[in-house]
Order: C-alpha cells, then sequence, then structure tokens
C-alpha cells in the first residue's frame, strides 16, 4: 500500500474512530528532493518563538532537526510534570513517578528523529512514550509493539497535512473538555487509572454494561463533535 | 498482500493504546496491527485521545512538581548520552511471523515445539507474563477444533492457511474475537494446513467429556 494513503488514513482516522476512511486525496506536490535540508536553513533558529505554533511542533521540529536545547527545556517545563502526573495516577509513588518522568524525557530527546508531525501532535506522541515507560516499569512486561512503517519521518512533511493534524488535535481536545463528567472521568480512568474496565466496575460500584455503554457513548460524542468541524 | 476482514474491536484497541492489556493480548493486537492498515490507523485515534487526555488541563495534573534538581538532571542526561541506538528487536527470518510474534518464536514456525492436543490439534504456549494465555495453534487441513466455548475472551489471528465457523472465514492475518456467548467450532480449510496465535484471559471450556478431562494436564 502506498505511504500516502496510509498516512491520509491515519490523519482521518483521528476523526474518524474507525469509520470507513475518506477517500485518498492526491498529494499536493511532488517532492522536491533539494529542499530536504532544513537543517541547514534553520540552525539559526534556538529560542523558542512565542508566535509558534501551538501544539509545541515548532519546538519539536528543532529539537529533532537543530537539537536545541532550549526548545527541548519548553517542551521539558510543560509535559515532564504530565508525565509524573500520569504516572502517579497509574498507581507509581512520587519518586519512581519522577524518575520515570525525567526517563520518558530523555526518551523524547534521543528518539526525536521519530516524530512525525505528519502521524501524530507532540502530545501523542509523547503519550505513547510514556505508556511505553508505565507498562516496562509499573507493570514489569514486555510491551510488543507494531512493526514500524517501512518508512521514517519525511524530511519534509506536506505542511498541509501537519496543519489539519494539528487542528484535528485542538478539536479532540475541546470535546474531550466538553464531554459531561462522567463520561470523560471513564475515559480518564481506562487512560491513566490503568484499569480494565472490569476494574472500573469494581472501583465505581457500576455495572460493566453501564461503563462499557458509557465509554462508548463517549467516543461516539468525541467523533460527532470531529465530524461536525470537517 | 490483502488486507485482512476481520478486524479487532474498539475495546481491545482502546485497552492496547491505554496499556492496560496483558502481555499477550498486547502480542496479539500488536501482531494483527501490523498486517493491518484499518486497525493501525483506528489506534492511532486512539493514542491521539491519550495525547488529548495527557495535554488537558485536568485537576490531576495541577499541584504535580518535578524535583528542584529534575530538568538540570535532565539535561546531564541527554548530554552524556546523545542517542543511543535501541536495539534492533530479533527478527526470525519467517515472513509468515509478524514482527511483534518474532522474540517469541525464534526459529519460525517450522521449528516450533508443538503438543498435541487431540484429534490432530497441536499447540505450543508462548511464554508472557500471567494474565493471559498465547499459543500457537497447529490445525491439519480440513480438521476441526473441538467444539469450545470461552469463560473469557479468546483472540485468534491466522497466520498462515484459513480456518472457518459460526463467524464466517477467516484467513492470513484475520482475528476473530470470541466471547463468552460464542460456542464454535473452527474447521481449517481442507487445502492447507491452518496455523494461528490464539489468546485467551480463562481456560477454554470443551464441550466433550474427554477434551475437558484433558483439560487440567494441557493448559488449554
Amino acid at each position: 500500500m502506498a505511504a500516502a494513503r496510509i498516512r491520509h488514513m491515519l490523519r482521518t482516522q483521528i476523526s474518524a474512530f474507525g469509520s470507513a476512511p475518506a477517500p485518498v486525496l492526491p498529494r499536493a506536490a511532488a517532492k522536491h528532493p533539494e529542499r530536504i535540508s532544513r537543517r541547514a536553513e534553520s540552525i539559526t533558529v534556538t529560542d523558542p518563538k512565542p508566535d509558534a505554533r501551538p501544539g509545541w511542533v515548532d519546538q519539536m521540529i528543532r529539537v529533532r532537526d537543530d537539537r536545541s536545547e532550549d526548545d527541548f527545556v519548553a517542551l521539558f517545563d510543560h509535559f515532564a510534570p504530565r508525565v509524573k502526573a500520569f504516572l502517579m495516577r497509574s498507581g507509581s509513588d512520587a519518586s519512581l513517578a519522577e524518575e520515570c518522568a525525567q526517563e520518558v524525557m530523555v526518551t523524547v530527546w534521543n528518539k526525536a528523529h521519530m516524530f512525525d508531525p505528519g502521524r501524530a501532535s507532540v502530545a501523542t506522541w509523547i503519550f505513547t512514550i510514556a505508556r511505553n515507560k508505565k507498562i516496562d516499569v509499573l507493570r514489569r512486561q514486555r510491551r510488543p509493539e507494531p512493526e514500524d512503517l517501512p518508512w521514517g519521518p519525511e524530511p519534509e512533511p506536506d505542511q498541509t497535512e501537519v496543519l489539519a493534524l494539528q487542528q484535528e488535535t485542538e478539536t479532540l481536545g475541546e470535546a474531550l473538555a466538553a464531554l459531561p463528567d462522567k463520561q470523560r472521568q471513564l475515559i480518564e480512568k481506562a487512560y491513566f487509572g490503568d484499569l480494565t474496565h472490569s476494574e472500573i466496575a469494581a472501583e465505581t460500584g457500576l455495572p460493566l454494561g453501564t461503563i462499557k455503554s458509557r465509554i462508548r457513548l463517549a467516543l461516539d460524542r468525541l467523533r460527532h463533535a470531529m465530524q461536525q468541524k470537517q | 498482500m490483502t488486507e485482512p476482514t476481520h478486524h479487532l474491536t474498539p475495546q481491545l484497541l482502546m485497552a492496547y493504546s491505554a496499556g492496560t492489556l496483558p502481555e499477550a493480548f498486547d502480542l496479539i493486537v500488536a501482531s494483527h496491527v501490523s498486517l493491518c492498515d484499518t486497525c493501525r490507523a483506528e489506534l492511532a485515534s486512539y493514542d491521539a485521545v491519550g495525547g488529548a487526555l495527557l495535554e488537558a488541563e485536568t485537576d490531576d495534573f495541577r499541584g504535580i512538581e518535578l524535583d528542584a534538581s529534575s530538568r538540570g538532571d535532565v539535561l546531564a542526561a541527554i548530554r552524556n548520552e546523545e542517542s543511543a541506538a535501541p536495539a534492533p528487536a530479533p527478527k526470525c527470518g519467517d515472513p509468515r511471523v509478524p514482527t511483534p510474534l518474532a522474540p517469541y518464536v525464534v526459529g519460525g514456525l517450522d521449528a516450533v515445539k508443538w503438543r498435541s492436543v487431540g484429534m490432530g490439534v497441536k499447540q505450543s504456549i508462548l511464554p508472557t507474563a500471567p494474565g493471559a494465555t498465547a499459543r500457537l495453534l497447529y490445525i491439519p487441513a480440513g480438521t476441526a477444533v473441538p467444539d469450545h466455548g470461552h469463560n473469557g475472551t479468546e483472540v485468534t489471528l491466522v497466520l498462515k492457511g484459513a480456518f472457518e465457523d459460526e463467524d464466517g472465514r477467516f484467513a492470513r492475518g484475520d482475528v476473530e474475537v470470541a466471547t463468552e456467548e460464542l460456542n464454535h467450532t473452527p474447521v481449517a480449510d481442507i487445502s492447507e494446513d491452518c496455523i494461528c496465535l490464539a489468546v485467551t484471559d480463562a481456560p477454554l471450556r470443551f464441550k466433550g467429556l474427554l477434551p475437558r478431562l484433558a483439560q487440567p494436564f494441557l493448559k488449554i
């Protein structure tokens, strides 16, 4: 399958939650090999710009391409406390969560070359690293991961794709915030409480069927909110 | 290769994204996603929910602070271990084995040590963390796996050949997610032996007396 088609599916699926993917759009333009060397062009950019695009994409790309420590510090200050909170909510004590949050941020630096703004938002990418750390350290389990797609991050990602993904990410965040409390709390429990649906049922005293239908309702609402925006 | 037509459930994909499944289920989800672009894309949408939660301003994140030395420690660490290259995951060289499964089936499918479970069907239990059991199942061409129900969930991924049961026909890359309600009798295609990865979170219930007697010994 063509890389472009999977990319497009990945993007549209963020809003679709499993409904049928939209028809594949033609790529906006052919790649220009002569433009591949972004690094040389942007080497002087070191300070996080106040007018940077939302979602931390610019900072992450400068960490990736220029190994910018200033931008890494900005990412660290924003995400490290969140990762620590996530790990504590998953059952870790404060000192282990602190240690793991630091390791997660070191991984963000070391694996920055894997970051692809056309495929995942910065928050999503860091979430997957933090989740894997949780499984590794808290659950002491191996984590089988899907085979990598047969291409790495593109040197010159399609800017319309990057922008569209950023907009969808923002819409998803707003839709999540707008969920009824009961539904949002269950989604949070499922992701951050490190609980299976049955464990959530035991903890909340709600029947398993209620848990499942509330989570399904929440996902339906998210999907609906995303489709309104399209 | 043709795309699979039988997919994972939203529940399993969401739980894989949240990181709450036992290792054996992680293994089968990752294996199917490696063969199925539809489920890979759907998984990305659940990862995006996780990202949105991490970015959200919830009460949990207020008041959580890092140690005073935290930032300095991390900066020292990234200056020290400049991009340590991760070890590549072991490959078994058998194209029928999806990449995530390769470390569990080191010699490929031809080197698996099978144990008979009767009626020509064989199995090999894979080493995973407790909470669920992963096994390879070998079903000779035209053979039926004994009729069984489940106390919990059974997920089956076809690696080679195909089988058919009450829910349809399942070929390479397809997954069948069977819950407690389903009593099924998978029958392998007549043309080829079938090999599956099967994961269960509770023992299977075979209906016949003999398989039930054998169950405690065979770890089915």
